[in-house]
């Protein structure tokens, strides 16, 4: 569990050094008493005991205030500790992907945004980027430099709703409240810009559908200063205290290889020292041109996760000021009016803009038939978008790999044979969405 | 990703040691894909991730596709990403329907489940076919009469959990969606729906579902 | 509001007697009628269940008892785990097939009086989603008294629908639509609480409205569609 992974894989995603975990906290030290909660320390012989053991199954949700959303878990119980774990899901499953084949392209947007219901700029990304690339369209730099922008925004939102609602089921109860207050200011930049807080419906093929108002860039920047320093104020809160020490630390560790084998991706990867990223992996939007650093744990139990996302947050703030620095002139979605509305104001002096967008509205554009897949790193792993084209109107199939989907076969990894606490914290590090899980 | 030469090679690199297995390559918008026998899929996984100098032992995700009214009618998508070198590859595995294999079991089963039979629409069935509300099994509601021909034939493909563990909940998911089994998975049950569904959903020729909206005019309709 | 100024001083200097007196101990006591004081008790201390679906989850519960868009302020801080403790639920997201035995057992754990809010478009209808998997509106498993729309709807959205419940509990719905809507003739059903029968005169009333519709030249002015 000690070994520190300062790992240089040769793979040709460029510079991946990370922010390695610190050298003091390979080793579980002495905090206190609540040391190394893990399998290795935690785990009670039962042979060991004359008490006559029993094992108890009993249900955990879907209703349940710690579930981070309708999951239900049948646990096997031996006192409190965690013999066996089954999620099961679908609790809220929401046929997105059959609805989609009956809608035209561009109205597959809000239903696909509304999957993974934290980070849904991220899925709006997968989709539209699945569908330039089947239509083979090409978005303009200040386009990428946006989308670029407004992911890296949702980032930092997903991970303080993460923050927020992890400390909160750990017992640190007022983060809730100080990560939702930056939260809200980053819905209001959402706001300003999209119109709405949530579901924003921003980016569309071709682009984002508008330009940043005024005003907007001011505000960022704002956002941009302050956000380093209250992430500062997090890591003093909850770095070194000890409850939350004693409840992370050696808490949930699955071997990195394991964790490769249950397809696991994202921040759960990267604690446990693999420095995957897809926004280093396959160039994508804006991504080549920034400079950012990924952070990569070396233990991989909740504490490593926690390090990370905390990371994560601040290098996508650095993403975020070097978008806005370099934020290029020019249009703000491509100029193919086959795929592109054309801007209001030239309707009413051409002709042929309003036959398109007639066709674009009513009928929607037509993809020749082929199929895509693309991924983009998602605030929770790699999100995968794969559309199916029939040559008509509408995609004939759509299917979203979501990282909360996957991930969710490495929390029997994580939780059998630790107590039920554990689990409950186990969950909370795993991240997931159930939005995204379901579907 | 390998680009088409490359693609070519592994066909050829395949084929030595397992003949026959890969049916076709693509190389559509840039993504290099594998079209593989579903009866040799496990070799061509297995060889893709363990030959030396391939290494593609990251299964990025597992799907599966209705290609209806094209024949084979199914596919499973394998994505298989090599991770030292960040290339990605497809296999694909196509499977027909055994159920609508000759006239009399389509009608017979079709008839069964939809209400209609796929053929006559005379193109592309549409994915929403009319407004029926999906249909759940209920205690009270009489489950529908078996087909003459016993179960109802699905589509069968062997599981790769055992290469990549990760293909458990994705095939779970296949399975629910479109009703495709594979052998070997350790538990196939419905994992989105609930298990008493009957039906399966993602496939082209079941209908949407849901409910039309009652506007004052079609009010009288519907109460 | 400067009147109201006003008016405490003078009663601070002793000067207000009479009429004043009354209107004032009027707009500063609750008038001691029992069901009226239940009603503003029971409104005032809401302990909604901690229920959340799916995205509007995150907008409320979750986002409206943060510091911005405080729900403490309306007295329903304490949310609830256990719905045997929680008198109000608010289903915020899609419903779907399988959830729906659940939330349905939910509410039934839930005692008397108890309140449903049905927030955002999803549950109020399906929203978006007209398919197999969600249902279309949670009014078809459960009663519900307030519906919100929005796709999710902002928690000022949010706390406007509370605000009304919290009316509507009060045993005072009217919230001057009748003079907006041109109601004449209408009469409100909820004077009687949530589940009561509609009083005979609105029977009546609905019925006639019924007819009218259905029958164009029936409409004084011809069809109400035109």
């Amino acid at each position: 569990m000690a070994e520190h992974q300062n790992t240089n894989s040769s793979h040709a995603g460029g510079a991946a050094g990370g922010v390695p975990h610190s050298a003091g906290r390979g080793a579980p030290e002495h905090i206190g008493e609540g040391a190394a909660t893990g399998p290795a320390a935690g785990a009670v012989d039962p042979a060991a005991g004359s008490v006559d053991t029993e094992l108890m199954t009993i249900n955990i949700g879907p209703h349940h205030p710690a579930t981070h959303g309708v999951l239900r878990l049948v646990v096997d119980l031996e006192g409190e500790l965690v013999r066996d774990l089954k999620p099961v899901i679908g609790y809220v499953h929401t046929g997105i992907e059959k609805s989609c084949e009956s809608q035209a392209y561009w109205k597959v947007i809000p239903f696909v945004e509304r999957m993974d219901y934290v980070s849904y700029f991220f899925q709006m990304e997968a989709f539209c980027g699945a569908v330039e690339r089947l239509v083979e369209l090409e978005i303009p730099p200040r386009a990428r430099y946006l989308r670029t922008i407004f992911l890296e925004l949702n980032r930092i939102h997903s991970h303080l709703v993460w923050l927020g609602t992890t400390a909160l089921d750990l017992g640190a109860i007022s983060m809730l409240w100080y990560c939702f207050r930056e939260r809200d200011k980053i819905l209001d930049l959402f706001e300003m810009a999209a119109g709405q807080r949530m579901h924003t419906r921003y980016f569309q093929v071709g682009g984002v559908i508008e330009d940043i108002p005024r005003g907007f860039e001011a505000k960022l920047r704002e956002f941009i200063a302050e956000m380093p320093v209250r992430v500062g104020q997090y890591e003093d809160l909850l770095d070194r205290n000890e409850v939350f020490l004693s409840r992370t630390k050696g808490v949930g560790v699955v071997p990195r290889e394991r964790l490769l084998e249950l397809g696991v991706t994202g921040p759960l990867l990267r604690a446990a020292g693999e420095p995957w990223d897809l926004r280093k992996a396959f160039d994508y939007l804006a991504y080549p041109e920034m400079d950012f650093k990924i952070p990569v744990g070396t233990v991989g139990d909740g504490y490593d996760r926690y390090r990370v996302r905390v990371a994560e947050m601040v290098e996508s703030v650095r993403i975020v000021e070097q978008a806005l620095d370099g934020l290029p002139e020019g249009p703000f979605i491509a100029d193919d009016r086959k795929y592109v509305l054309p801007p209001r104001s030239e309707l009413s002096t051409s002709m042929e803009s309003l036959i398109h967008h007639f066709k674009l509205v009513t009928e929607g554009y037509r993809v020749e038939a082929g199929e895509v897949y693309y991924s983009i790193e998602s605030p929770r792993g790699e999100l995968g978008c794969f559309v199916l084209a029939d040559g008509s109107a509408k995609p004939a199939r759509v299917h979203f790999r979501d990282p909360s989907f996957v991930n969710l076969q490495a929390f029997r990894d994580m939780a059998v044979g630790t107590y039920v606490a554990d689990m409950i914290a186990n969950l909370g590090m795993l991240d997931p969405i159930l939005g995204g899980v379901d579907r | 990703m390998p680009d088409a030469p490359g693609l070519e090679l592994i066909r050829g690199e395949i084929e030595q040691d397992h003949p026959g297995a890969v049916l076709d390559t693509g190389f559509d918008r840039g993504q290099p894909a594998l079209v593989v026998d579903p009866a040799q899929i496990l070799a061509v996984l297995t060889w893709l991730r363990d030959a030396p100098g391939q290494g593609y032992r990251f299964l990025s995700s597992l799907h599966a596709a209705d290609y209806l009214p094209a024949e084979p009618r199914f596919a499973v998508h394998y994505e298989l990403i090599n991770r030292d070198r960040v290339e990605r590859l497809r296999v694909k595995a196509l499977l027909r329907d055994p159920s609508a294999a000759g006239p009399v079991a389509a009608e017979g089963v079709s008839g069964r489940v939809l209400g209609f039979s796929p053929g006559e629409e005379g193109g592309r069935p549409r994915a929403s076919v009319g407004r029926e509300t999906g249909r759940r099994a209920r205690p009270d509601t009489p489950s529908p009469p078996p087909p003459a021909d016993g179960a109802e034939e699905l589509p069968e493909i062997d599981s790769c959990v055992e290469l990549f563990p990760t293909a458990e909940f994705q095939e779970r998911e296949a399975y629910d969606f479109f009703g495709i089994v594979f052998r070997g998975h350790p538990d196939l049950t419905r994992i989105l729906l609930p298990d008493d569904y009957v039906g399966w959903p993602l496939r082209r020729d079941f209908p949407v579902g849901g409910e039309p909206v009652t506007f004052t005019y079609n009010e009288r309709a519907y109460g | 509001m400067r009147e109201r100024q006003l008016s405490a001083r003078d009663m601070l200097r002793g000067d207000l007697e009479g009429e004043e007196l009354e209107r004032y101990v009027e707009q500063k006591v609750v008038m001691t009628k029992f069901e009226k004081m239940l009603g503003w008790a029971r409104s005032n201390s809401m302990f909604p269940l901690t229920f959340g679906l799916a995205c509007c989850a995150i907008e409320a519960p979750i986002s409206l008892v943060t510091a911005r868009y405080d729900l403490a302020r309306f007295g329903a801080e304490a949310l609830r785990a256990s719905p045997r403790q929680a008198d109000m639920i608010i289903l915020s997201g899609r419903v779907s097939i399988k959830m729906a035995p659940v939330v349905r057992r939910l509410y039934d754990q839930m005692l008397e009086p108890k309140w449903a809010i049905s927030m955002g478009a999803c549950s109020s209808s399906g929203g978006m989603f007209s398919n197999y998997a969600v249902v279309q509106g949670a009014d078809k498993f459960m009663p519900i008294d307030l519906h919100i729309p929005g796709c999710p709807p902002r928690p000022e959205a949010v706390l406007y629908g509370f605000t009304k419940l919290q009316r509507k509990i009060q045993g005072n719905p009217d919230q001057g639509w009748r003079q907006r809507y041109d109601a004449a003739g209408t009469e409100e059903w909820a004077r009687g609480g949530p589940r009561s029968e509609p009083s005979p005169e609105a029977a009546a009333a609905y019925e006639e409205a019924r007819r009218l519709t259905r029958d164009p030249d029936q409409v004084p002015g011809g069809s109400i569609r035109a």
